[in-house]
């Protein structure tokens, strides 16, 4: 009995196994939600796209900033300032050319799609240098202040008539001011697929499905499988920033967050590095905001507002900072609990009862005054559940912050290393190293 | 202003005077008497005097931490650095290892001078220093902090640490770097504590990792702050058997401290500093017979 518990813990020791436990339970919990409310099957699979959609994005999001925060203690509160950049200069680079017939509108250079991504990783990355440049030399909420100031500067140019629209070398273009812009990408999981020369492999998939609904397979497909890129993306930011931490280069940032004089003072240029993990996280967080809004048909300025940036540290917070299994981890948990959880929560009462939601505070609280009527309340809860959701975020920030600051996997013993450094190889018997590897 | 370089030259730079020395003749002739004080006072051999002080000036704001000071370390001794609180010893410390740049003065290690270079850059140059309240990495393993000490390694590189295949150079680099990690952990007798996260360390052994950190840099000199303070008899002990063992093994020390006792037992040269200033210098025997430094430092009761 023992042993086997002790086995059971050794799997469970595998970060990837912890992953994978969390995702199968997020999604089993979902899809049992949807078998209850006979969603069918294109509500279920559309219910596990938007499922999938956010908690990789979460993950994604949460994976860069741990880059800056978890393992170089760079304080960074405008995340959504280079997601909105990311996504807009893609947005530019590859929207179609603006045509005589439509005067008005606002075109794009009309780049392949995969163009677009890179430039406005690259743009993203290059925002990243231009703020770090004055900014690194701050210390942790100096740079805070410098980054949430950039965040919303970002914000206002988009939001500007200045940048409206404006001509470049015969090409209209421009970041459409508070009307913003219109995605005219067609569908982004086609074109990433047929960018990769996988069209074929894009429209079996889109038949697949059409042999389980009848009608319109395509959007539900294009859902699975932007999903799927997702997924994708995120298995790459792990690795990457996996490989990235456990090395020297990590070592040295994670002494950066500790105490960064004492690293200088071995040798160390903590700026160099510094600038370099904020550059990178910086691009990352583009592609993240690339990964967001591409599918979303348009984009304005104001969807970018600080709220999301602080979203992402929720996230990073629940995971523990420091850790890249516990971003993942803590990505999913917020995006499945926090973010999409409350939506769930609605639609599922919405199906089940009758909402009759009374439209003001006073009118919900009246009946319990007079007959003890709770049921107005409730309603009245459910119908505003997209505002309460802030203040549930809020309550579990606070008590995270009071019982477990350090989050899921935040104080973990993750030597940053290319090579073991939690047992010393020659002294161990070559059973340690060999047993996993026999298998 | 070439025609009369005696006046304004020897107050300038040593540089100004090796350039015009090789130039000209008429220079050259009054070089010759300057050279052998160049050679006395401002350029010793580096091999054996390796860091050299000269003039050192700090002012924060209207305060004067530093006002003039002089000393230099000769190669494979321990110097002690002495002084009552406020003497500017730390100051001074902050000056040399780039922490502060100085208002004025000359910073020479091995002969180039370094004055005012980030702390990084002199350390990389081969010295390096601890601190006086020891400062780990408390979220890091006692192990990772020995293994982020050694310099230029490859895996700092970005891309390195990144992309398949050349990572595999920076794992062989790895593994031989923990191999010597190992060895100075048996060395401080901190093994035992390899895995533990260097904030749960106490005082004592904070300062020995501290010590081994900065020894796997592979300085030339070390300076070490205070490095006996709020340790227990018998770790002060281990810590000083320590030091002597790896002078002889030929590394430099520059101590700072407040314990004079002990630095008069153990150093070859004390500086004693005092108001900003140099005191006097010299052997232990002869400073701590000095009038001076017992009035200022001791208040007369030794």
């Amino acid at each position: 009995m023992s042993t086997a518990d002790s086995r059971l813990a050794a799997v469970w020791e595998r970060d990837a196994v912890k992953i994978g436990v969390l995702l199968a339970g997020i999604y089993l919990a979902y899809v049992l939600v949807g078998v209850v409310l006979d969603y069918g099957v294109r509500g279920q699979l559309n219910s596990i796209a938007t499922l999938t959609f956010y908690v990789a994005l979460f993950a994604l999001l949460s994976l860069a900033l741990n880059l800056h925060w978890g393992y170089t203690g760079m304080f960074n509160i405008g995340v959504v300032g280079f997601m909105a950049v990311g996504i807009y200069v893609m947005a530019v680079v590859s929207k179609a050319p603006a045509t005589e017939a439509a005067a008005g509108s606002v075109g794009g250079l009309g780049l392949p799609l995969w163009v677009g991504v890179l430039a406005g990783t690259a743009a993203a990355g290059l925002l990243g240098l231009l703020v770090a440049l004055p900014a690194l030399r701050l210390r942790a909420d100096y740079l805070a202040i410098v980054t949430v100031a950039m965040s919303e500067m970002v914000r206002f140019t988009f939001l500007s008539g200045t940048f409206q629209r404006f001509d470049v070398g015969g090409f209209v273009i421009g970041f459409g001011g508070g009307s913003g812009l219109l995605l005219d990408f067609g569908s982004p999981a086609q074109r990433l697929f047929e960018a990769l020369f996988l069209g074929g492999v894009y429209d079996g998939f889109v038949g697949l499905i059409g042999s389980v609904i009848d009608n319109n397979p395509r959007p539900v497909a294009d859902g699975l499988l932007y999903g799927l890129i997702l997924l994708g993306a995120v298995g790459l930011y792990y690795v990457v920033l996996g490989r990235l931490g456990n090395s020297p280069f990590g070592r040295v940032l994670k002494a950066i967050r500790e105490d960064e004089d004492a690293a200088n003072a071995l040798g160390k240029d903590t700026k160099a590095f510094k600038t370099k993990a904020f550059v990178l996280g910086c691009a990352l967080m583009g592609l993240g905001g690339i990964l967001w809004y591409m599918t979303s048909g348009a984009i304005t300025p104001n969807t970018y507002r600080p709220r999301l940036t602080f979203f992402i540290w929720i996230a990073l917070i629940i995971g523990g900072a420091g850790s890249n299994t516990g971003s993942v981890m803590g990505g999913a948990l917020f995006a499945a609990l926090l973010f999409q959880g409350p939506r769930f929560l609605q639609s599922v009462v919405n199906s089940l009862v009758d909402v009759d939601a009374p439209s003001t505070f006073g009118q919900a609280l009246a009946p319990i005054g007079g007959a003890g009527d709770l049921a107005p309340l409730g309603f009245y809860v459910i119908d505003s559940v997209r505002q309460l959701q802030l203040i549930v975020m809020g309550l579990v920030l606070i008590f995270l912050m009071h019982r477990r600051p350090e989050g899921l996997l935040g104080h973990r013993k993750e030597p940053a290393s290319s090579v073991q450094l939690d047992r010393r190889p020659d002294r161990e018997p070559a059973y340690a190293d060999g047993g996993e590897t026999d298998e | 202003m070439s025609d009369e370089p005696p006046t304004e030259t020897v107050a300038a730079s040593a540089a100004d005077a090796a350039t015009t020395d090789t130039g000209e003749t008429d220079d050259a002739a009054v070089s010759v008497e300057r050279e052998p004080d160049l050679r006395d006072d401002d350029a010793p051999d580096p091999e054996e005097v390796p860091l050299q002080v000269e003039g050192l000036r700090k002012e924060f704001g209207g305060i004067t931490a530093v006002a003039d000071a002089s000393f230099q370390v000769e190669a494979g001794t321990l110097t002690g650095l002495i002084g009552p609180n406020g003497a500017g010893k730390s100051t001074t410390f902050n000056c040399i290892t780039g922490v502060h740049e100085p208002t004025a003065g000359a910073v020479t290690f091995r002969g180039e001078d370094i004055t005012g270079l980030p702390s990084h850059t002199v350390a990389n140059r081969g010295l390096v220093r601890t601190f006086q309240i020891a400062r780990e990495f408390g979220e890091m393993t006692v192990l990772e902090n020995l293994m982020l000490a050694p310099g230029s390694q490859r895996g700092e590189s970005l891309w390195r640490s990144v992309l398949p295949f050349v990572r595999d150079d920076v794992v062989d680099q790895e593994s031989e770097l923990r191999e010597r990690c190992w060895e100075t952990l048996e060395f401080f007798e901190i093994d035992h504590l390899a895995h533990e996260f260097a904030g749960n360390l106490s005082g004592g052994q904070r300062k020995l990792l501290e010590l081994a950190r900065a020894l796997l840099t592979e300085p030339d000199v070390l300076l070490l702050d205070e490095p006996f303070a709020g340790v227990n008899p018998s770790l002060e002990e281990r810590l000083l058997e320590h030091v002597h063992e790896l002078r002889e093994d030929g590394y430099t020390f520059l101590i700072v401290e407040h314990d004079m006792d002990l630095i008069m037992d153990n150093c070859e040269h004390v500086v004693v500093m005092h108001q900003g200033s140099v005191l006097t210098e010299g052997p232990p025997e002869t400073v701590r017979t000095d009038e001076d430094v017992i009035e200022a430092y001791l208040g007369g009761d030794v």
